[in-house]
This record gives C-alpha cells, structure tokens and sequence, in this order.
C-alpha cells in the first residue's frame, strides 16, 4: 500500500476546473517531484491533500493516506492529522512564520497540539528539532524572532515546524524558490536527509526540472491540471514519452542561437564605481556606519558582446545596475557609454543615458497600467532631441513592437491584456525602442515559466544578431547567464571576484566563491547520462 | 456594489437640496413666524417648523448647502495643499525637506480640528470661515501622509524606474505615473474626509464655533432645540438625520469606490 | 527595546516644544495685542494698560515664551484674568471630570469594540457580521452630541433614570459621580466603538490572508486557534493606533459632550473662557490636552514595542 495514493482527483474553484482526474502515488522513504509551470496545478494538488482548500471549492476522488481516505474526515479530524501525519513547508520563508513569536514557540507550539507536551517539554524538543534542521541552540536560540534570521535559516524553522511531530508525509511546495542558489542546494540536502533518517514520504513541487531532478525518486509532469507523465526519475528524463516533458526538458536546457560577433572595441567602461550607504546609527550620537555595496568595481563591456554579471541577492548586483543606469548617485568611479563619460558626483547627461535602455524582472510590474502600450513603448523617446512626432511615432512604435514579435494593433491595447511573456516582449520594444547600443537585462527571464524563458532568450539572440546589441545580463541563474552570454563576471559581497569567458569560467572556475556556486547549481544533463 | 448606489443615492438627495436651496425653499428661512411656531411635521410644514416659526425642511435644505459647502472646501484644503507635499516629500525621501513635512504632519495630529477651531475662534472670533480653516488644516497631515506613503511604495516600482532611465524628472513622474496611479486612494480618503467634515462642521456650530445666526446649520439648529426637545422631538430628529443620513450616504458611497477601484479586489474579480 | 524608548522620548520632548510654540504663536503674536483681544474694542486705555503689565506684555515676545513655558514645568500657568485664579487650580479642579469621562469612554468603546470586531471577523459573511457592519456603519455616522441629546431624552426626561445634567462631585462617592458621567461617556464611546469595531474586523480579516495563518493551519490549528494564537497579535498593531488616536478625539470631543450635560469639566471651561475671552485658561487648557495626546502617542509607541519584537530591535 502506498503511502499517500490520489486517485482520479477533480477539484474546481467557483466551477472553474483547476485539476483534471489527477492520479498520484507516494511511497513511504520516497521523494515525488511533481514538476509544472504556473496553472499546472501542482500547488492546488498539494493544497488538495492538505484539504486546506479555497472556499468555492468542489472535489471529487480520492486521496489516501495510509489507507484512510482524508476526503472523508471531519475538519476536527483533519486538524489532527495536520501536523501530526502531514507536514508542510512552503514558497515564501520570508512571511511564512508569525513575525510576532519566537522560533522556539513556533516549532513547540505543533508538539504541544499534537503531543500534549508541556511547554516546557515542548520547547526543549522543539530545540532537539531545530538541531536537526542545522539550526543548533547554542547559535541560534530558541528566544529568537524570525526577523533576526535570513531566508534560508527561516526555511529551516519551517521545516522544523513540519517536522516536529515526524509525520509519515512532508510537502515542500517550492521550498527553495525564494532562496540563492547555494542555501537552494543546503535545503535540498537536508530534506534529502530528513527523508532517509525519517522514513517519511516527501513530495517536492518545483517549477524547476534541474532541482526536483537532482533529489527525486520519481517525477511526476503537470500541465493544465493534468499529469502528463510519472515514474522513476530516471526513466522519465531518459524516455520522456510525452510531448510536454520533452518540451520542458528542451526549454530547460535552451541554447539560443546568437550568431553576434563581438568586437574589441569599449562600449561600456565602467572604473573604481564605488556605491555606499549610509547604515542606520548604532545609538543616538554616533556617526552612522557605511555600507560598501558596491567596491571599486571596474570593467569593460565591448560593442556586440554578452556580458554576464552574476551573484546571490545581497551581492551588489542590483546596485551596481542602477549606479549604471544613473538611477542612484555612486561616491567614487565613472561610467562610460561609447566614449561619453559620467563621473561620480555628477548627473547623467541625456545623451548618455539616450545610449542604453533596461528589461526589467517583473513583466507585471514594469508598465504604468493606467497608459496604452504605444505610451508606455515611446516613453524613451522623451531622451531624444528630434523624437518623432505623430505618424513617425506611431511608425516607430509599430517597429518597435514588430521586432519583438508583437502587432502593430497591440498599440491600442492596455498591458493587462498582455501575458508575462509578451509583457517582457513590450519592455524589450520599450528598450530597442530609441535604438540604445546597450540593453541592461536584469533579471529579465527570471520571472518566467522555462518554455516562455526560451522563447525570450531567442528573441534577445536574434535582436543582438540582426543590430549587434550589446546585453549587460544580471542574473541569479547561473544556467541562463551560461546560455547567452560571451564573458561572465561572478560578483560577490560588492566585487567582482571572478570574470573570464563564459566558457572558460564554468569549465574552469578559479575562484573559490565560483566554484562553491557552480557546485551549487543544480545541473539537468548529468542525470540523463 | 448595493452599498455604493444606496450611498450615492443619499448623497446626490442632499446635494440636490442644497443646490435648490440657492435658488428656492419652501419657506424663507430667516422669516420669523411666531403664529406659525412649534407646529409637529405634516401640512404646510412637512418637517414642522421651531419656536420662532421658521420652516424645518428650509432650514435643513440651506443647512445642507452649509455643511456641504464647508466640508468640500476643507476637503479642497486637505487636497490641494496635502497631495502636492506628499508627491515631493515622496521624491526626495530621507532629506530635510521630508523630515519637516512628515513632523508637521505629526504636529498638526496633536491638534485635533476641536482645538483648532476652538484656537481660532479665541483670537477671531467665531465664523464660518473658521470652520473650513480648521477642519481644512486637519485635512492637510491626512492626504500628506497618505500621499507620500502610497508615492514611495510607486517610487520602487520598476515602472517608475524605467521612467527614470528614459530621462523623466522626478516633477514630471509625479504627474504622469504616480498620481494617477493614486488617484483611487485620494477618491476614497476624499470621500472619508468628506463625510468626517460634516461631521466636525456640525460640531462646531453645535458648540457655536462655525456658521453664526440667522444662517441655519444642522449643529445650530441642535443647539438651539435641545431644550424644546421632550416638547417638540421633531426639532431633534430632522437634523440629526440630516446629518446621519448624508454622512451613512458619504462613507457607503467612500466603501463602494474602494471596492470598485481596489486593484486587488477588482483583480480577484476578474 | 530602551534605545527605542529613549528615541520616542526624545521626539517626545521635541513634540511638546513645537506644539508649545505654535499654541503660544498663534495666540499671543497673530492677533498682535492679546489684552486688546481679551478686552474688546471698548475698553479703556488704562484699563488696556494695567491689563498688559499684569499680563507680562510689555516684555519681549521670547521673554514671555520662556517664562510661559519654564512657569508651566513648575506647575504655575498663571492668572486666569475672570477667574481671578490660578490657573493650575482651575485645571486641578476640572480635570477630575474631563479625565474619568474620557477614560471610561475608551474603556467603554474598547470592551465594545474589540470582541465586536473579532466576532465579526470569525463569522464574516454571516448574519451576526452583516449586522455588526451595518451597525458601525450607522454608528460612525451619529454625531456623538445628537446621541448625547438623544440619550437625555429618553433616559433623563422620559425614563428618569438619570438626571439630564450637572456633576454632584466626587466627594459625595464614587456612585453618584460615575452615574453621571454615565450618558456622557456612552455617547462619546458608542460612535468610537463603531470605527474600532471596523478596524478590529478589518485588521482580523488582513490576517487571515497572511502566510504565516497557512503555516499555522498546516500544523493542525483549527481556523479559531489559529485566528487567537496568530492572527489576534497581529491585527492588534492598527488596533492600537487607533485606540490611540481616540484617547485624543475623545479628550477633544469632551468639549461638545460636556456642554451637553452641563458637566463642569476642561471642555466647558475652555469654552466659557472662549467667551469671556479669557486667553490665559485657553492656552493653558489647549496645552494640555496637546499635552496628553502627545503622551498617548508616546504610550501607543511604546505599546508597539511591546507587541512587535520587530521594532524592539531595530531602532
């Protein structure tokens, strides 16, 4: 018998079908990676077994646990089976914890439900707990509150919350999503651990073929709440026998075709920038501190080229974008685009900025949703002297949307009308729209379902081919960076520690930091060999 | 959905009467009638009319233009001054200019518009203008703070920072992204103040710190009938709902706009 | 969780001095001659005159704050000009009824409020949450002094249960002077009650979306444990704020409420000397209702800490 068995599972919200007959089973000291994009599904499933479901809810089917159908249980019983026999971790470390209560209370708070232990007890079990999710009470005691520790060390806790009364089955949904790419690989590791020391079943949702791949006994392949595909990890990523995980194992591994030669010769040169902050005051008459975010960095992106700018969040990547595209002040350095230069201390001149153009992360925060597309397109304009007016705007709007592979019709339309993958593709418009030599692309795919990734990393291939653009390319995901880019710089803790040939730099890491992270990222091809 | 109709419903009722109350009201309200005093609602005198004979349903028509018009000016003064400070407290937050702002906001809370009127009032004397200024100046923290604090959480949006990379300044954002994209907020806190301002208004002329006799206002017409109340229950009554019955209009109409603008709500919606 | 204290404290402090300049601005520089003001147009000029040097207004304007406000730390606002009495003793003497009402308002409103809201909040969607809603709405909507009116009449003069008006004072016990205060604080708190109750519900509600309430249904709380054990604090931060914010506008509004009822308290005082131009007790008594909203905002900081462990290590 297995340990969780789903059968035929449908469920709609408001009678719109969200799971389509979903079959699914879990063993017990086994990890199921349900794979999907957004709309698969994958999450609702997992919300399905919980029977935390959104009010407006129908199902039909069954979902098993250890035989008991928890379709049937009363919410009283449920309550008792939370916790107890299921755990759950989730996307979001960052709110998913009580801001108000200690961590020792959070995790002993699950014992004294279940367990009926006394506080007392409680807390110090809840210690034992918190030691085996790497959390010892020596550095990180009970008494603290979750806002005095990072991401991934909340992550933890949360995992200790699900795993304090030992359940027979642990849910992650996305549980390092949020995370960098090293603490990915930590909470990976330790749920593997967990697993094998507990016996207990683990299901790992994940947008992410590579980090479900790396971990998984068996995968199962969600598309429009449907699964498409099952098995043991192995087989399925050998055989791939439906379409879709072809599909998605192809986008995962996209290698877009950019035929760009680059040049030698500088277009964007960046020297000793330096970015400081000012710290908050240790007391009320002392000299606030200064935080260095970004240290004298300095490089040189030439005309046609792909650079790559890599780092976790806190790395100064971010910062040292917007010290380029002058949207903050830098204390030391300059920063020039074809020849022309700013020196800290200075603003930046139009016709500096008029030479580069940025995508940015989010497609649904990037447009003013109260303007049309032809608005938001030709905002840049405003940076040329002899912009367009009236049928030439309108022209070049048209253009603009052209080489992004929109209509020209989609002028007229606002951007709520537009998916996440077109949006990105009107922010390039927005971008190649005044013909910059450089586009600043931060985080530009990142927010992206892998099969729309791909799609997009083609798009910026071609433009750079056909206008020999040079891309500065932020990114968290090394994997990405690997895919477009010529050179590659690793930053870290506001420098840059690392910068060579793309190829050079992942076949050949020098630095330390390169390599702890490349060892980090989870890689796909290794498992189909 | 029910709530803003209902709400807009009241509130057009009494905007209506106070517009015709310019130019037409059953009876001339500061005609005395002594033979005609205390008469209870119904006949000539729908809503009755009080000791000196004066007609209830005149009154409250011009009362109406008086509240109406003392809390729309004080809303205009809270906009017109508090929207502006907060769009460039917002542009340059941290900085000297910011820090003055937001202290004087919390300066003006420790006011509350009671006190401000009653300040007035000491050194002035009481007047209708009186009223409008102190509410209006409670008005002005109101929509600096909500201003500057809906415009700073805009200022980190990637819209505006792709503003800023096509060269707009922060003056020109101002206009062009964040208050429109405000505009929602102001509409709904606008409709609050509103409602609050009748209130005040009808609180200070109770007290006899707003509109000064012969002009009737709801707060006055209290005032001046508390005593007669056991006698005479329909001079209590009529502006008392008057007041009730526009403020209920006001803050259902300021709930439905919130509804209907909120993007979150409207996006769940969809 | 003290560095924080003392940077509140020290806003505090600057709050006062601010406030303290803009009251004695507004009232001794803008209308130019205040003994003018005091005595009206009519009034003779050595009376004017006389009026000025026991006023101290023949010395500098910096002079005369400073000794204003050095004189109020000691205790001594002065001479109320009608009165003919320390201004201090007049204060003592009324804010033994404006300071009971208001508190027993907030407690009032508060008791009301608090388990309305959450009520609400836990059944939203059913009848007991409809009605709740639609009494606030009504309930914010009642200007407190027409409820004032409107409790009279039926209590006082239909019901006899209360006397109308008037305060008999605290040294006939504490019965007789609470049970006079007991209309006047019910009709300051019940239009109170129902803008907290709605914060209460809101506050609740906006909880009730929050991760961490996930987090705590997944470890087996039923959605009543986890609304008291996790939603409840939290929604408490905006609760606060606005309980805070209503210590003021009830101290404030006591100014309408106590003329209602004939209640000889700081509202009625300033009031009267508002028409007999008696700008000294004006100043004195804005002073100090500036003085406790201030206070109270320094409290509700304080009660912030307490509730949020967040803001006990940052600042």
């Amino acid at each position: 018998m297995s340990l969780l068995q789903i059968d035929n599972l449908h469920l709609a919200i408001h009678d719109q079908p969200i799971l389509k007959g979903i079959t699914l089973g879990v063993e017990a000291g086994r990890v199921l990676g349900i794979i999907g994009e957004s709309g698969s599904g994958k999450s609702m499933t997992a919300s399905a077994i919980m029977q935390l479901l959104p009010n407006g809810t129908s199902m039909t089917g069954d979902i098993l646990l250890e035989g008991i159908a928890l379709t049937d249980m009363t919410e009283t019983a449920l309550n008792d089976v939370r916790g107890r026999l299921i755990g759950m971790v989730f996307q979001e470390p960052m709110t998913a914890l009580n801001p108000l209560l200690t961590i020792g209370d959070q995790v002993a708070e699950t014992l004294r439900l279940h367990q009926g232990m006394s506080r007392r007890e409680a807390l110090a079990r809840a210690a034992e707990v918190l030691a085996r999710v790497e959390l010892p009470p020596a550095r990180f005691p009970l008494n603290r509150y979750p806002h005095e520790l990072s991401g991934g060390q909340r992550q933890r806790v949360v995992i200790a919350i699900a795993i304090a009364c030992n359940p027979r089955l642990l849910i992650a949904d996305e549980p390092t999503t949020a995370l960098d790419v090293t603490t990915q690989a930590q909470i990976l590791l330790l749920l593997k651990r967990l697993v094998a020391e507990d016996g207990m079943g683990l299901i790992l949702i994940s947008h992410d073929l590579a980090v479900v791949a790396d971990i998984a006994d068996d995968l199962a392949i969600m598309r429009e709440g449907e699964v498409v595909e099952a098995g043991p990890t192995a087989r399925v990523l050998r055989e791939k026998s439906h379409p879709y995980t072809r599909a998605l194992f192809e986008a995962s591994s996209h290698q877009p075709d950019r035929r760009a030669i680059p040049t030698e010769a500088p277009l964007l040169e960046v020297r000793n920038l330096i970015r400081t902050y000012p710290l908050p005051r240790k007391s009320i008459f002392g000299k606030p501190g200064m935080f260095e975010a970004v240290r004298d960095v300095s490089f040189t992106l030439d005309h046609g080229e792909s650079l790559g700018l890599v780092g976790e969040s806190g790395c100064g990547k971010s910062t040292l974008t917007r010290a380029i595209l002058g949207l903050d002040a830098a204390q030391g350095g300059s920063i020039s685009v074809d020849g022309e230069t700013v020196v800290a201390g200075q603003r930046m001149p139009t016709g500096l900025r008029a030479k580069m153009q940025v995508v940015f992360q989010d497609p649904y925060g990037s447009f003013n949703p109260r303007h049309k597309v032809s608005r938001l397109v030709s905002e840049p304009l405003h940076l040329l002297e002899d912009a367009p007016v009236g049928p030439e705007r309108d022209a070049a709007i048209g253009q603009a949307l052209g080489e992004v592979g929109l209509d020209e019709t989609d002028a007229q339309k606002y951007i709520h009308e537009f998916s996440g993958g077109q949006r990105q593709r009107i922010a390039i418009a927005r971008a190649l729209i005044i013909r910059p030599r450089l586009i600043i692309l931060d985080e530009a795919v990142s927010a992206l379902d892998v099969s729309i990734r791909a799609q997009i990393l083609d798009l910026l291939a071609d433009l750079s081919t056909r206008h020999g653009l040079s891309y500065l390319f932020i990114s968290h995901d090394l994997h990405v960076v690997r895919a477009i880019t010529d050179r590659v710089m690793i930053m870290k803790s506001g420098q840059i520690v690392e910068e060579g040939a793309t190829e050079t730099v992942f076949a050949d890491p020098q630095h330390d930091y390169t390599r702890t992270l490349l060892a980090a990222a989870p890689v796909l091809e290794e498992h189909v060999s | 959905m029910r709530g803003l109709l209902v709400g807009g419903a009241l509130a057009i009722v009494f905007l209506a009467a106070a517009l015709l109350s310019l130019i037409w009201t059953p009876y001339d309200v500061e005609a005395l009638d002594i033979a005609a005093k205390m008469q209870p609602p119904g006949g000539a005198h729908w809503f009755g009319t009080d000791h000196f004979g004066r007609d209830i349903l005149s009154m409250i028509m011009v009362g109406a233009r008086v509240s109406i018009a003392v809390a729309l000016v004080a809303v205009g003064i809270g906009i017109g001054l508090g929207v502006p400070l907060g769009l460039a407290a917002a542009t340059r937050k941290g900085s000297a200019f910011d820090e003055i702002i937001m202290r004087s906001n919390d300066l003006i809370f420790a006011f509350p518009s009671l006190l401000i009127a009653v300040m007035i009032t000491a050194v002035f004397g009481p007047s209708a203008l009186n009223a409008i200024i102190a509410i209006g100046i409670f008005n002005i923290p109101v929509f600096a703070r909500l201003t500057r604090g809906a415009a700073l959480s805009l200022w980190q949006r990637e819209f505006i920072l792709a503003a800023r990379v096509a060269g707009k300044g922060p003056a020109r954002i101002s206009v062009e992204h964040i208050l429109p994209n405000i505009a929602n907020l102001l509409i709904v806190q606008g409709t609050i103040q509103f409602s609050l301002g009748i209130l005040a208004e009808a609180g200070l002329s109770y007290i006899g710190l707003g509109v000064q006799p012969p002009t009737p206002s709801w707060g006055r017409m209290l005032a001046d009938s508390q005593t007669l109340a056991s006698l005479a229950p329909h001079l209590v009554l009529f502006p008392g709902f008057a007041i009730i019955l526009t403020v209920l209009g006001l803050n259902l109409m300021g709930d439905g706009l919130r509804d209907l603008l909120d993007p979150r709500i409207r996006r769940a919606r969809s | 969780m003290l560095r924080y204290a003392l940077k509140r404290l020290i806003s505090l402090g600057l709050s006062l001095v601010a406030a303290s300049l803009v009251i004695f601005l507004s009232l001794e520089i803008v209308p130019g001659d205040p003994a003018a003001a005091m005595l009206g147009i009519n009034a003779e000029p050595e009376t004017l005159k006389a009026l000025r040097i026991e006023l101290g207004l023949d010395k500098p304007p910096l002079q005369r704050y400073l000794s204003w406000t050095s004189g109020m730390l000691t205790g001594d606002f002065g001479i109320s000009y009608t009165y003919r009495a320390p201004v201090s003793q007049i204060i003592l003497d009324r804010i033994w009824i404006s300071l009971p009402l208001a508190l027993l308002a907030l407690l009032l409103s508060t008791l009301i409020a608090v388990p309305a809201g959450i009520w609400a909040a836990t059944k939203r969607g059913s009848i007991a949450d409809i009605a709740i809603v639609g009494t606030t709405q009504l309930g914010v909507a009642i200007p407190n002094f027409w409820f004032a009116v409107i409790l009279v009449l039926i209590f006082a003069i239909n019901l006899g249960w209360f006397s109308a008006g008037g305060f008999p004072g605290w040294a006939g016990g504490p019965l007789p002077a609470l049970k006079a205060l007991t209309l006047p604080a019910i009709a300051l708190a019940l239009p109170q009650a129902a803008i907290l109750t709605r914060v209460m519900r809101s506050a609740l509600l906006d909880t009730l979306g929050e991760d961490f309430m996930r987090t705590a249904r997944a470890k087996g709380l039923s959605q009543r444990q986890a609304i008291w054990r996790h939603g409840f604090r939290n929604a408490l931060i905006p609760v606060l704020t606005i309980i805070g914010l209503q210590f003021s506008f009830l101290l404030a509004g006591a100014i309408i409420i106590e003329n209602v009822f004939f209640l000889p308290g700081l509202g009625r005082l300033i009031f009267q000397a508002i028409a007999q131009r008696d700008l000294i007790v004006v100043e004195s008594v804005i002073m100090l209702l500036v003085f406790a909203v201030i206070v109270i905002t320094f409290l509700v900081d304080l009660a912030y800490a307490w509730v949020d462990p967040r803001l006990r290590s940052r600042a």
